[in-house]
Protein backbone atom coordinates (compact mmCIF):
# COMPACT_ATOMS: atom_id res chain seq x y z
CA UNK A 1 0.00 0.00 0.00
CA UNK A 2 1.13 3.52 -0.69
CA UNK A 3 1.71 5.90 2.34
CA UNK A 4 2.88 9.38 2.50
CA UNK A 5 3.66 11.63 5.87
CA UNK A 6 5.24 15.02 6.31
CA UNK A 7 8.77 13.57 8.63
CA UNK A 8 11.00 16.12 9.61
CA UNK A 9 9.00 18.70 7.36
CA UNK A 10 10.14 16.63 4.17
CA UNK A 11 7.11 14.56 2.31
CA UNK A 12 7.81 11.01 2.09
CA UNK A 13 6.33 8.48 0.06
CA UNK A 14 6.84 4.67 -0.29
CA UNK A 15 5.09 1.44 -0.73
CA UNK A 16 5.28 -0.83 2.25
CA UNK A 17 3.41 -3.84 3.33
CA UNK A 18 0.63 -2.95 5.82
CA UNK A 19 2.15 -4.82 8.62
CA UNK A 20 4.84 -2.24 8.79
CA UNK A 21 5.34 -0.54 11.71
CA UNK A 22 6.14 3.34 11.82
CA UNK A 23 9.84 2.72 13.47
CA UNK A 24 10.37 0.56 10.07
CA UNK A 25 9.27 2.98 7.86
CA UNK A 26 10.84 5.76 9.45
CA UNK A 27 14.87 3.77 9.98
CA UNK A 28 14.48 1.63 6.75
CA UNK A 29 12.68 3.82 4.27
CA UNK A 30 13.84 7.20 5.32
CA UNK A 31 16.86 6.26 6.38
CA UNK A 32 16.07 8.10 9.90
CA UNK A 33 18.14 5.46 12.22
CA UNK A 34 18.37 8.39 15.13
CA UNK A 35 14.74 6.71 16.51
CA UNK A 36 15.95 3.31 17.97
CA UNK A 37 14.13 -0.02 18.18
CA UNK A 38 14.60 -1.11 21.66
CA UNK A 39 12.43 -4.02 23.70
CA UNK A 40 9.94 -3.35 20.48
CA UNK A 41 7.07 -4.19 22.98
CA UNK A 42 5.92 -0.39 23.45
CA UNK A 43 7.80 -0.63 27.20
CA UNK A 44 10.85 1.05 26.72
CA UNK A 45 9.93 4.85 24.72
CA UNK A 46 13.24 4.71 22.90
CA UNK A 47 11.06 4.75 19.46
CA UNK A 48 9.58 7.50 20.91
CA UNK A 49 8.80 10.20 17.79
CA UNK A 50 6.17 12.93 17.56
CA UNK A 51 2.91 12.14 15.15
CA UNK A 52 1.24 15.75 14.86
CA UNK A 53 3.16 17.33 17.98
CA UNK A 54 2.12 14.20 20.19
CA UNK A 55 4.96 11.39 21.48
CA UNK A 56 4.06 7.94 20.30
CA UNK A 57 5.87 4.53 20.56
CA UNK A 58 6.58 4.12 16.88
CA UNK A 59 7.25 0.35 17.74
CA UNK A 60 3.51 0.26 18.09
CA UNK A 61 1.82 2.38 15.30
CA UNK A 62 1.75 1.20 11.89
CA UNK A 63 3.06 3.53 9.07
CA UNK A 64 -0.58 3.03 7.90
CA UNK A 65 -1.76 4.96 10.94
CA UNK A 66 0.49 7.70 10.40
CA UNK A 67 -0.56 8.33 6.61
CA UNK A 68 -1.34 11.89 5.87
CA UNK A 69 0.41 13.17 9.38
CA UNK A 70 3.68 15.15 10.61
CA UNK A 71 5.91 13.39 12.20
CA UNK A 72 9.06 14.48 13.84
CA UNK A 73 12.05 12.59 15.26
CA UNK A 74 15.26 13.50 16.73
CA UNK A 75 17.17 14.42 13.11
CA UNK A 76 14.35 17.20 12.86
CA UNK A 77 15.14 19.08 16.35
CA UNK A 78 17.99 21.08 15.33
CA UNK A 79 17.30 24.00 13.17
CA UNK A 80 20.54 25.34 10.78
CA UNK A 81 22.72 23.34 12.74
CA UNK A 82 21.79 24.96 16.21
CA UNK A 83 20.28 21.90 18.81
CA UNK A 84 16.71 22.20 19.73
CA UNK A 85 16.79 23.53 23.74
CA UNK A 86 16.08 19.94 24.99
CA UNK A 87 18.58 18.47 23.08
CA UNK A 88 21.40 22.13 24.56
CA UNK A 89 19.64 20.39 28.28
CA UNK A 90 20.67 16.97 27.84
CA UNK A 91 24.23 17.97 26.26
CA UNK A 92 24.92 20.70 29.14
CA UNK A 93 23.35 18.29 32.21
CA UNK A 94 24.75 14.97 31.07
CA UNK A 95 21.33 13.60 30.94
CA UNK A 96 23.12 10.79 29.12
CA UNK A 97 25.88 7.93 29.34
CA UNK A 98 25.42 4.88 26.22
CA UNK A 99 22.99 7.10 24.63
CA UNK A 100 20.60 4.69 23.38
CA UNK A 101 17.07 5.91 25.12
CA UNK A 102 18.41 9.29 24.30
CA UNK A 103 16.32 10.06 20.95
CA UNK A 104 13.16 8.65 22.67
CA UNK A 105 13.83 10.43 25.78
CA UNK A 106 14.59 14.11 24.41
CA UNK A 107 11.06 13.37 22.17
CA UNK A 108 9.31 12.50 25.19
CA UNK A 109 10.76 15.59 26.49
CA UNK A 110 9.54 17.78 24.01
CA UNK A 111 5.91 16.39 24.12
CA UNK A 112 5.78 16.65 27.86
CA UNK A 113 7.02 20.79 27.77
CA UNK A 114 4.10 21.27 25.04
CA UNK A 115 1.87 19.74 27.18
CA UNK A 116 3.05 21.22 30.72
CA UNK A 117 5.59 24.21 29.94
CA UNK A 118 6.86 24.47 33.37
CA UNK A 119 6.81 21.00 35.00
CA UNK A 120 7.77 20.25 38.60
CA UNK A 121 10.28 17.73 39.27
CA UNK A 122 7.23 15.25 39.48
CA UNK A 123 6.02 16.35 37.04
CA UNK A 124 8.92 15.47 34.71
CA UNK A 125 8.93 11.86 36.50
CA UNK A 126 5.59 11.12 35.52
CA UNK A 127 5.99 12.61 32.43
CA UNK A 128 8.97 10.28 31.47
CA UNK A 129 7.29 7.23 32.67
CA UNK A 130 7.05 5.59 29.46
CA UNK A 131 10.55 5.91 28.56
CA UNK A 132 13.12 3.96 30.22
CA UNK A 133 17.10 4.16 30.91
CA UNK A 134 19.50 1.60 32.44
CA UNK A 135 22.59 4.09 32.89
CA UNK A 136 21.65 7.43 34.33
CA UNK A 137 19.03 6.46 37.41
CA UNK A 138 17.00 9.39 35.50
CA UNK A 139 18.79 11.99 37.92
CA UNK A 140 19.99 13.50 34.93
CA UNK A 141 17.75 13.21 32.43
CA UNK A 142 15.02 14.71 34.77
CA UNK A 143 17.66 17.86 35.57
CA UNK A 144 17.89 18.15 31.36
CA UNK A 145 13.74 18.38 31.18
CA UNK A 146 13.98 21.06 34.20
CA UNK A 147 17.02 23.10 32.64
CA UNK A 148 14.81 23.35 29.48
CA UNK A 149 11.55 24.50 31.05
CA UNK A 150 9.85 27.67 30.15
CA UNK A 151 11.42 29.86 32.83
CA UNK A 152 14.33 27.75 33.60
CA UNK A 153 17.44 29.70 34.32
CA UNK A 154 19.20 29.95 31.35
CA UNK B 1 8.72 -8.34 15.38
CA UNK B 2 6.49 -7.95 12.62
CA UNK B 3 2.88 -8.85 12.78
CA UNK B 4 2.07 -11.96 10.16
CA UNK B 5 0.63 -10.08 7.29
CA UNK B 6 -2.60 -8.55 6.99
CA UNK B 7 -5.26 -6.81 4.59
CA UNK B 8 -5.37 -3.22 5.91
CA UNK B 9 -8.84 -1.22 5.11
CA UNK B 10 -9.30 2.46 6.32
CA UNK B 11 -12.80 2.73 7.46
CA UNK B 12 -14.13 6.27 6.22
CA UNK B 13 -17.24 6.29 8.09
CA UNK B 14 -19.43 4.14 10.92
CA UNK B 15 -21.54 2.62 8.61
CA UNK B 16 -18.64 1.67 6.31
CA UNK B 17 -17.05 0.17 9.23
CA UNK B 18 -19.87 -2.08 9.87
CA UNK B 19 -20.31 -3.13 6.53
CA UNK B 20 -16.40 -4.45 6.10
CA UNK B 21 -16.53 -6.31 9.36
CA UNK B 22 -20.07 -7.49 8.34
CA UNK B 23 -18.01 -8.26 5.12
CA UNK B 24 -15.19 -10.39 6.68
CA UNK B 25 -17.01 -11.70 10.02
CA UNK B 26 -14.43 -12.94 12.34
CA UNK B 27 -11.68 -12.64 9.72
CA UNK B 28 -11.05 -9.11 10.81
CA UNK B 29 -10.43 -6.85 13.69
CA UNK B 30 -11.37 -3.26 14.40
CA UNK B 31 -8.41 -1.02 15.35
CA UNK B 32 -8.59 1.90 17.29
CA UNK B 33 -5.45 3.24 18.81
CA UNK B 34 -3.81 -0.07 18.51
CA UNK B 35 -2.23 0.07 21.64
CA UNK B 36 -3.55 -3.18 22.88
CA UNK B 37 -3.91 -4.82 19.39
CA UNK B 38 -0.79 -4.39 17.82
CA UNK B 39 1.50 -5.79 20.83
CA UNK B 40 -0.76 -9.13 20.30
CA UNK B 41 -0.34 -8.93 16.53
CA UNK B 42 3.06 -8.29 17.24
CA UNK B 43 3.44 -11.79 19.03
CA UNK B 44 1.30 -13.48 17.02
CA UNK B 45 -1.17 -14.18 19.68
CA UNK B 46 -3.87 -12.28 17.20
CA UNK B 47 -3.45 -12.80 13.44
CA UNK B 48 -6.42 -11.29 11.90
CA UNK B 49 -6.24 -11.31 7.60
CA UNK B 50 -7.89 -8.15 7.76
CA UNK B 51 -7.34 -4.73 10.19
CA UNK B 52 -10.00 -2.08 10.03
CA UNK B 53 -8.60 1.18 10.70
CA UNK B 54 -11.44 3.04 12.66
CA UNK B 55 -9.03 5.41 14.29
CA UNK B 56 -9.58 8.26 12.10
CA UNK B 57 -13.26 8.71 12.45
CA UNK B 58 -13.23 11.63 14.33
CA UNK B 59 -17.30 12.17 14.72
CA UNK B 60 -16.76 9.29 17.64
CA UNK B 61 -14.26 11.49 19.27
CA UNK B 62 -16.03 14.06 22.08
CA UNK B 63 -17.27 14.33 25.88
CA UNK B 64 -19.93 15.62 26.50
CA UNK B 65 -22.60 16.30 28.73
CA UNK B 66 -26.04 14.00 28.17
CA UNK B 67 -28.24 15.71 30.89
CA UNK B 68 -27.98 12.94 33.50
CA UNK B 69 -24.79 11.48 32.05
CA UNK B 70 -21.79 12.38 30.17
CA UNK B 71 -21.53 11.06 26.65
CA UNK B 72 -18.22 10.06 25.47
CA UNK B 73 -17.12 8.59 21.81
CA UNK B 74 -15.91 5.33 21.81
CA UNK B 75 -12.91 6.63 20.15
CA UNK B 76 -11.95 9.14 22.68
CA UNK B 77 -8.56 8.88 23.63
CA UNK B 78 -7.51 8.57 27.12
CA UNK B 79 -5.10 11.94 27.15
CA UNK B 80 -8.54 13.75 25.78
CA UNK B 81 -10.01 12.12 28.85
CA UNK B 82 -6.99 13.34 30.93
CA UNK B 83 -7.42 17.00 29.99
CA UNK B 84 -11.39 17.10 30.14
CA UNK B 85 -13.04 19.84 31.73
CA UNK B 86 -16.27 18.30 31.70
CA UNK B 87 -15.28 14.65 32.34
CA UNK B 88 -13.41 16.14 35.93
CA UNK B 89 -16.58 18.41 36.90
CA UNK B 90 -18.58 15.68 36.49
CA UNK B 91 -17.10 11.83 36.44
CA UNK B 92 -13.90 13.01 38.13
CA UNK B 93 -13.18 8.95 38.65
CA UNK B 94 -13.08 8.02 34.92
CA UNK B 95 -10.64 11.18 34.30
CA UNK B 96 -8.66 10.37 37.32
CA UNK B 97 -8.16 6.25 35.92
CA UNK B 98 -7.46 7.52 32.13
CA UNK B 99 -4.68 9.71 33.56
CA UNK B 100 -3.06 6.57 34.51
CA UNK B 101 -2.91 4.50 31.94
CA UNK B 102 0.22 2.97 30.96
CA UNK B 103 2.66 6.34 30.49
CA UNK B 104 1.72 9.37 28.00
CA UNK B 105 2.58 8.15 24.78
CA UNK B 106 -0.21 5.22 25.42
CA UNK B 107 -2.41 7.85 26.54
CA UNK B 108 -1.64 10.20 23.44
CA UNK B 109 -3.18 6.92 20.85
CA UNK B 110 -4.96 5.05 23.12
CA UNK B 111 -8.99 5.06 23.16
CA UNK B 112 -11.68 4.75 25.58
CA UNK B 113 -13.79 2.15 22.89
CA UNK B 114 -10.99 0.57 22.27
CA UNK B 115 -9.39 -0.35 25.95
CA UNK B 116 -13.84 -1.70 26.47
CA UNK B 117 -13.72 -3.38 22.98
CA UNK B 118 -10.60 -5.47 24.38
CA UNK B 119 -11.98 -6.35 27.52
CA UNK B 120 -8.90 -6.78 29.21
CA UNK B 121 -9.18 -8.13 33.21
CA UNK B 122 -5.92 -5.98 33.62
CA UNK B 123 -6.41 -3.03 32.29
CA UNK B 124 -7.57 0.08 34.44
CA UNK B 125 -10.20 1.81 32.20
CA UNK B 126 -13.00 -1.06 32.06
CA UNK B 127 -13.04 -1.33 36.03
CA UNK B 128 -13.80 2.05 35.93
CA UNK B 129 -16.28 1.95 33.43
CA UNK B 130 -18.10 -1.39 35.81
CA UNK B 131 -17.78 0.56 38.87
CA UNK B 132 -19.65 3.30 37.29
CA UNK B 133 -22.62 1.24 35.72
CA UNK B 134 -21.81 2.64 32.42
CA UNK B 135 -23.85 1.73 29.56
CA UNK B 136 -22.76 1.24 25.89
CA UNK B 137 -23.96 1.93 22.73
CA UNK B 138 -22.93 -0.54 19.63
CA UNK B 139 -23.97 -0.08 16.17
CA UNK B 140 -24.42 -3.07 14.01
CA UNK B 141 -26.08 -4.18 10.29
CA UNK B 142 -29.53 -4.16 11.96
CA UNK B 143 -28.80 -1.07 13.71
CA UNK B 144 -28.02 0.26 17.35
CA UNK B 145 -28.61 -1.28 20.60
CA UNK B 146 -27.24 -0.95 24.29
CA UNK B 147 -25.40 -2.47 26.41
CA UNK B 148 -25.25 -2.21 30.41
CA UNK B 149 -22.00 -2.82 32.19
CA UNK B 150 -23.13 -5.77 33.45
CA UNK B 151 -23.81 -7.21 30.14
CA UNK B 152 -20.80 -6.23 28.23
CA UNK B 153 -17.47 -8.10 29.81
CA UNK B 154 -17.75 -11.95 29.64
CA UNK B 155 -14.98 -13.50 30.04
CA UNK B 156 -11.17 -12.86 29.66
CA UNK B 157 -10.75 -10.53 26.16
CA UNK B 158 -14.60 -10.96 25.56
CA UNK B 159 -17.23 -8.47 25.19
CA UNK B 160 -20.80 -9.09 24.34
CA UNK B 161 -19.82 -6.78 21.27
CA UNK B 162 -20.50 -9.10 18.53
CA UNK B 163 -18.32 -9.51 15.10
CA UNK B 164 -20.20 -6.91 13.34
CA UNK B 165 -20.42 -4.55 15.58
CA UNK B 166 -18.53 -1.23 16.27
CA UNK B 167 -18.83 0.51 19.42
CA UNK B 168 -20.02 3.85 19.33
CA UNK B 169 -20.28 5.60 22.61
CA UNK B 170 -20.03 5.13 26.32
CA UNK B 171 -22.43 6.91 29.09
CA UNK B 172 -21.39 6.96 32.44
CA UNK B 173 -23.38 8.69 35.18
CA UNK B 174 -22.68 11.80 36.74
CA UNK B 175 -20.67 11.30 40.12
CA UNK B 176 -19.28 14.72 40.13
CA UNK B 177 -15.54 15.79 40.58
CA UNK B 178 -14.71 13.83 44.09
CA UNK B 179 -15.86 11.00 46.17
CA UNK B 180 -13.75 8.37 44.66
CA UNK B 181 -10.43 6.72 44.46
CA UNK B 182 -8.46 4.38 42.41
CA UNK B 183 -5.71 2.37 44.05
CA UNK B 184 -3.74 0.85 41.51
CA UNK B 185 -0.95 -1.66 42.69
CA UNK B 186 2.26 -2.86 40.44
CA UNK B 187 5.97 -2.90 40.89
CA UNK B 188 7.16 -0.50 37.98
CA UNK B 189 6.03 2.60 36.32
CA UNK B 190 3.79 2.39 33.38
CA UNK B 191 2.94 -1.68 34.32
CA UNK B 192 -0.44 -3.07 33.99
CA UNK B 193 -2.21 -3.40 37.95
CA UNK B 194 -1.15 -6.19 39.41
CA UNK B 195 -4.01 -5.76 41.62
CA UNK B 196 -5.88 -2.29 41.20
CA UNK B 197 -9.40 -1.42 43.09
CA UNK B 198 -11.99 1.58 41.96
CA UNK B 199 -14.37 3.05 44.78
CA UNK B 200 -16.83 6.01 43.70
CA UNK B 201 -20.14 7.26 45.34
CA UNK B 202 -22.53 7.07 42.62
CA UNK B 203 -25.83 8.01 43.59
CA UNK B 204 -26.29 7.22 47.05
CA UNK B 205 -24.34 4.19 46.90
CA UNK B 206 -20.67 3.73 47.02
CA UNK B 207 -19.62 1.18 44.21
CA UNK B 208 -16.44 -0.80 44.19
CA UNK B 209 -15.09 -2.13 41.24
CA UNK B 210 -11.34 -4.60 41.09
CA UNK B 211 -8.95 -4.64 38.28
CA UNK B 212 -6.86 -8.31 37.53
CA UNK B 213 -8.65 -9.95 40.37
CA UNK B 214 -10.67 -12.69 37.69
CA UNK B 215 -11.28 -12.88 34.20
CA UNK B 216 -13.49 -9.70 33.45
CA UNK B 217 -13.20 -6.68 35.50
CA UNK B 218 -15.66 -7.51 38.69
CA UNK B 219 -18.04 -5.41 41.29
CA UNK B 220 -17.00 -6.49 44.82
CA UNK B 221 -20.05 -7.11 45.42
CA UNK B 222 -20.06 -8.54 49.17
CA UNK B 223 -18.06 -4.97 50.29
CA UNK B 224 -20.81 -2.96 48.59
CA UNK B 225 -23.38 -5.10 50.74
CA UNK B 226 -21.62 -4.51 53.90
CA UNK B 227 -21.41 -0.73 53.18
CA UNK B 228 -25.14 -0.58 52.60
CA UNK B 229 -26.00 -2.75 55.32
CA UNK B 230 -23.48 0.59 57.02
CA UNK B 231 -20.58 -1.60 57.97
CA UNK B 232 -17.58 0.09 58.71
CA UNK B 233 -14.88 0.75 55.70
CA UNK B 234 -12.57 -1.40 57.58
CA UNK B 235 -15.17 -4.42 58.03
CA UNK B 236 -16.36 -3.52 54.38
CA UNK B 237 -12.89 -4.05 52.82
CA UNK B 238 -12.33 -7.42 54.25
CA UNK B 239 -15.07 -9.12 51.66
CA UNK B 240 -13.16 -7.65 48.74
CA UNK B 241 -12.02 -10.82 47.46
CA UNK B 242 -15.48 -13.02 47.51
CA UNK B 243 -16.54 -13.80 44.73
CA UNK B 244 -13.07 -13.36 42.87
CA UNK B 245 -11.44 -15.91 40.82
CA UNK B 246 -7.64 -14.16 40.86
CA UNK B 247 -4.91 -15.16 38.74
CA UNK B 248 -1.71 -16.58 39.48
CA UNK B 249 1.39 -15.30 37.88
CA UNK B 250 5.08 -14.26 37.81
CA UNK B 251 4.61 -10.99 39.54
CA UNK B 252 1.54 -12.73 42.43
CA UNK B 253 0.25 -15.66 43.69
CA UNK B 254 -3.69 -15.83 44.48
CA UNK B 255 -3.12 -15.48 47.57
CA UNK B 256 -1.15 -12.32 47.67
CA UNK B 257 -3.48 -10.96 45.01
CA UNK B 258 -6.70 -11.51 47.47
CA UNK B 259 -4.70 -9.73 50.54
CA UNK B 260 -4.36 -7.01 47.78
CA UNK B 261 -7.87 -6.91 46.89
CA UNK B 262 -8.96 -6.01 50.31
CA UNK B 263 -5.96 -3.58 51.18
CA UNK B 264 -6.43 -1.49 48.15
CA UNK B 265 -10.13 -1.34 48.72
CA UNK B 266 -10.03 -0.51 52.12
CA UNK B 267 -7.68 2.46 50.99
CA UNK B 268 -9.66 3.31 48.32
CA UNK B 269 -13.16 3.29 50.35
CA UNK B 270 -11.05 5.54 53.04
CA UNK B 271 -10.01 7.49 50.32
CA UNK B 272 -13.42 8.40 48.66
CA UNK B 273 -14.95 8.94 51.51
CA UNK B 274 -12.03 11.60 52.66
Amino acid sequence: MRVAMTVNGVVREHDVEPRTMLVEYLREFCGLTGTKVGCDTSSCGACTVLVDGESVKSCTMLAAQADGADVTTIEGLATDGALHRVQQAFHEQHGLQCGFCTAGMVMASVSLLSEIPAPTEADVRLGLEGNLCRCTGYHNIVKSVLAAAEGAPA
Amino acid sequence: MIPAAFEYVRADSRGHAVALVAEHGDDAKLLAGGMSLLPLMKLRLATPAVVVDVGRLRDLSYVVDGGDHVSIGALTRHRDLEVSELLAAECGVLRAVAAQVGDPQVRHRGTLGGSAAHGDPAADLPAALVALDATFVAGGPGGERIISASDMFRGFLETALAPDELLTEIRVPKSGPSGFSFQKFNRRAQDYAIVGAVAARVGGATNVALVNMGGTPLRAVAVEEALAGGAPLADAARFAAEGTDPPADANASVEFREHLARVLVHRALEAAAG
